[in-house]
């Protein structure tokens, strides 16, 4: 595995991180949106948000007296997670396909 | 290789228990099972999908009723050792027709031993999808485009 400096996938790694960024994706939305979602407090959801945030997976914009946090469209940083969890999978399949494959014929 | 070339890219690996000829026939040959399902970009259910194992081939969705969904192109084919091939889709899940746009993946194949095999992936050239991102600041919401893609893949996650 090639280590990045901010690394998508690391940052998905955490189960409560991955539950915030999976509301992100439904749609934008703010820090305290999410603290009511989900059973974290507001600074602990803050804080999940800046690793989120260091790997290039949201970005956030005022409004008003609020943050919103949505996807970050112009990094790959999304796009290489996503595809890195495509492939990862695709892999583990194949490692069965192929294997059973070898038992069929030995 | 600069830091912005490897952000650029997703790699990947995998050792199987197989020759390299079977693991390279295998790879292409069953593409259908290994395949992801939930990621269609048809109306309706995947019945196969079919690669076409020839440099210039295409690499495509066959519906359940019939309809096609081509999604890449084979760009080298070199069995046992290596096949290229394109990713002609764009990061909202649709397909892309601008080939500049589009990214590549390449499958290495390296015998360790007679009957092992390492599988190396690397998806490269993501930048090229960026370009195109700037539109999509307020299409990133919409209906269809990434909260419906990411769904599929949170609930990968999930597996």
């Amino acid at each position: 595995m090639v280590a990045y400096q901010v690394d998508g996938w690391h940052a998905l790694g955490d189960p409560t991180r991955r539950a915030i960024f999976e509301r992100i994706a439904e749609r934008p939305r703010a820090v305290g949106e999410l603290a009511g979602e989900l059973p974290v407090s507001r600074p602990a959801v803050s804080q999940h948000l800046k690793v989120l945030k260091d790997a290039g997976l949201v970005v956030d914009r005022p409004a008003g007296n609020r943050r919103i946090y949505q996807l970050n469209p112009d990094g790959v940083g999304a796009l290489r997670v996503q595809l890195d969890g495509f492939w990862s999978k695709a892999l583990a399949t194949y490692k069965q396909v192929v294997e059973q494959s070898t038992e069929e014929v030995t | 290789m600069t830091t912005q070339a490897q952000e650029a890219s997703v790699r990947t690996q995998i050792v199987v228990e197989a020759p390299i000829e079977r693991a390279f026939r295998v790879f292409t040959d069953d593409f259908d099972r290994i395949k992801p399902r939930e990621h269609n970009m048809l109306g309706v259910d995947i019945a196969e999908t079919v690669f076409e194992a020839r440099e210039g081939g295409r690499i495509y969705d066959r519906g359940v009723d019939g309809s096609e969904c081509q999604w890449a192109r084979v760009l080298a084919y070199e069995p046992p050792d290596r096949v290229v091939f394109s990713w002609d889709i764009s990061p909202q899940w649709q397909i892309e027709t601008d080939l500049s746009k589009t990214s590549e993946v390449e499958v290495r194949f390296i015998s360790e031993a007679p009957e092992r095999t390492r599988v190396e992936l690397e998806h490269r050239n993501l930048g090229r999808h960026g370009e195109g991102w700037e539109g999509l600041r307020e299409g990133v919401g919409g209906e269809g485009g990434w909260p419906l893609y990411l769904q599929r893949f949170a609930d990968m996650l999930k597996d």
